[in-house]
């Protein structure tokens, strides 16, 4: 996985709560092989008229974004399913950074498997932020995980907390598989003393086609 | 040992391993995989060189892509044959059991997993799918989790997490007739909103939830994620230890009894705190319908659609506009006086033996109204499919109008052929109703059963209290 430290960029807002995946990602797209190449259909239905002509009115379209690298998001952002099939979409359309009131969990949680960094910040803060960016074209932040700060060059210092492991995984890019198979003595004990779970029984009124 | 709620036990007891300021490791008893979020965990796992640890505690289903029609008949739609295939070939290499598009028990993930004994009181289940909380009902816990995670599963059986909040919601009192575990979630969703429950595990407690049955507690369960949180749990009782006894894999004998006699004591302890305590009272309940772009937007069939300049909150009433829009819908119009185009009845929500008994019974010997353009009843598995032609479910759905489909996940998420067409609107008793959910353009309104049932007769929604078809319906 990517690491995330610092990065400073375009600042592209979604004035809107309650973004849910499907509309990061809708079902048509949920039926590929591969992580890659989901950037493209990042807010399909939003972003492009038939024929997938851009859609001029969806904010992203709008030249002043282009390029954009953090996402300012309203309350609940990434609701609903747990395909992460929409942080891939978001990081392959370009996005390192997401600011947001709060976040659906386990949205929040795939963002982490994925190099993003979702920053918290309070509803004041990022009222502030879709003012500023609103306000001034060519709006950037600074998003430094190390110090846990939110800056832009006109003097804005937000600070935001975040869980410690997740921020060391995030810095250090970690393999968290990785991670957990080093515990693979305390794995094989566990299975040996589990003795909560029955055994299962094998049916032979059930029926498996395997080719 | 300080009293403890049902979510601190299950956790407690699959622990692996914990470190202060760190999330813990736990143990997955069973992890469920279906072809649509599976693909890429199996291929980073074979990129990583890893092996699927438990192989025989993992169980794999097609249901999303899968045609309702006939499955004899070749699959059109190449991207949903290639993930199929590569569910075959990853089960097939890693000693996986699967229920393919030809098992006759093949169904929806959460049909199957309760159904099968796969899914047992006390154990922690998980799947690349969001209502996996579903199986909560039947006191495990149980959540959906992202690919990623998935790939960490099938590496490793565990899982690194944090411990969540715990949260009560209680429904105190007898459910009116007429009021479904359907439109008791949806009131709880309507209540607490859907972030309500971020953070959180949902517990249901209260006599309306107690006096559930097992279907009725998994349409609750299922969807707690529509309220934010990622598991809901009801505690294990008599209903439980009931409905799992004789399923296929559940344990049978002395060692049944065994379990149920740890089943037993997995009920939250008297004393045991709850982070947040949400109360209803069942008498306040009526039928519910929603309104809006999500399941949070919804009231009670008596009443209108709501005026978004009602709203006091700027960003809600920005919402509620832009939802009026997509749905095509006028603030202050009676919520029965809007006409839908289709009726789906099917999903992970409410495709169960007890979901189709009840529609049955509301449309039987009557005829679906003639402005209707489909009604589609899909049940949640083959083994429901089966029940329900026993009882002769299908030939009372067939004569009234609907069409009688095989098992899969259908029209709530239409990702086979099953779609509703741009600008059409939808009763549907489906757990989403996000923009584009049932097809883009298509206008969703979630609703039990009872109501989706009514709603094809009438060709628009009716209170199922006070309607001529209701005689028979709880």
């Amino acid at each position: 996985m990517q690491p995330f430290t610092k990065h400073t960029g375009l600042v592209a807002p979604i004035d809107r709560v309650n973004v849910d995946t499907d509309q990061m990602v809708p079902k048509q797209f949920l039926k590929f092989l591969t992580r890659e190449g989901y950037g493209r259909v990042l807010f399909y239905d939003w972003r492009y008229l038939p024929g997938e002509k851009p859609n001029p009115e969806f904010v992203l379209n709008f030249p002043r974004y282009k390029g954009a690298s953090i996402l300012l998001a309203r309350a609940n952002f990434g609701c609903g399913s747990s395909r992460e099939h929409a942080p891939w979409a978001i990081l392959d359309y370009g996005i390192r950074a997401i600011l947001a009131p709060s976040y659906a969990d386990i949205f929040y949680n795939n963002c982490f498997k994925n190099g993003i960094l979702p920053v918290t910040l309070s509803s004041e803060q990022i009222d502030e932020l879709f003012d500023r960016t609103q306000k001034n074209e060519g709006y950037r932040l600074t998003v430094c995980l190390e110090h846990q700060k939110v800056t832009d060059d006109k003097g804005l210092k937000y600070s935001f907390t975040i869980d410690p492991f997740r921020r060391d995984c995030l810095l250090k890019g970690l393999d968290d598989i990785g991670l957990t198979l080093v515990h693979e003595s305390d794995i094989a004990a566990f299975e040996k003393k589990n003795l909560h779970v029955p055994a299962m029984n094998s049916p032979l009124d059930v029926k498996y086609h395997q080719s | 040992m300080p009293a403890r709620t049902l979510y601190e036990k299950i956790w407690d007891a699959h622990v692996v391993r914990e470190e202060p300021g760190k999330p813990s490791l736990i143990y997955i008893d069973r992890h469920l995989v279906h072809e649509g979020t599976s693909p890429q965990a199996f291929s980073g796992l074979k990129s990583a060189g890893r092996k699927v640890r438990r192989p025989e505690l993992t169980f794999a289903v097609m249901d999303h892509s899968v045609s309702t029609k006939n499955r004899a008949l070749p699959l059109l739609d190449p991207d949903a044959v290639a993930q199929f295939d590569a569910l075959a070939r990853n089960c097939q290499e890693c000693g996986i059991n699967l229920f393919d598009m030809q098992s006759r028990n093949q169904g929806i993930v959460h049909v199957i997993g309760p159904e099968l004994g796969i899914t047992l009181p006390g154990t922690t289940i998980v799947c690349g799918d969001s209502h996996t909380s579903t199986h909560g009902a039947l006191g495990a816990l149980a959540f959906g989790i992202g690919t990623s995670e998935v790939e960490h599963v099938l590496a490793t059986q565990c899982l690194t997490q944090f411990k969540s909040k715990t949260m009560q919601i209680d429904v105190q009192g007898r459910r009116p007739a007429g009021v479904t575990a359907k439109d008791i979630i949806l009131a709880i969703i309507g209540k607490i909103g859907i972030g309500g429950g971020n953070g959180h595990v949902a517990e249901y407690t209260g006599e309306a939830v107690r006096s559930l049955s097992m279907e009725g507690r998994m349409t609750m369960c299922n969807m707690s994620i529509e309220g934010g949180a990622r598991a809901g749990m009801v505690a294990p009782d008599e209903t439980t230890f009931a409905y799992v006894e004789g399923k296929p894999f559940a344990p049978r004998g002395k060692e049944f009894q065994q379990a149920v006699e740890y089943w037993r004591s997995l009920a939250t302890d008297s004393g045991a705190k709850y982070d947040t305590v949400v109360t209803l009272r069942a008498a306040d309940l009526a039928p519910m319908v929603t309104w809006g772009t999500n399941p949070g937007m919804v009231t009670q069939v008596t009443s209108r659609v709501p005026d978004p300049s009602s709203f006091s909150d700027p960003v809600d009433r920005k919402a509620a506009e832009s939802a009026l829009v997509y749905m095509g819908l006028q603030p202050g119009t009676p919520i029965e006086n809007i006409s839908v185009d289709r009726v789906f009845i099917g999903s992970c929500t409410n495709s169960r033996l007890e979901d189709l008994r009840t529609a049955a019974r509301v449309v039987s010997g009557k005829h679906v109204a003639k402005s209707l353009k489909q009604a589609l009843v899909v049940p949640g598995s083959r083994v429901v499919k089966a029940a329900a032609e026993q009882e002769g479910l299908d030939k009372v759905f067939r004569d009234a109008g609907f069409e009688w489909r095989d098992a899969g996940c259908s029209m709530c998420i239409a990702m086979n052929d099953d779609v509703l067409p741009s600008g059409e609107r939808s009763a549907s008793t489906s757990n989403r109703n996000f923009e584009g959910r049932q097809g883009k353009g298509g206008r969703t309104h979630l609703v039990s059963p009872a109501m989706a049932a009514a709603a094809a007769i009438e060709g628009h929604f009716v209170d199922i209290r006070k309607w001529r078809g209701a005689e028979g319906v709880e």
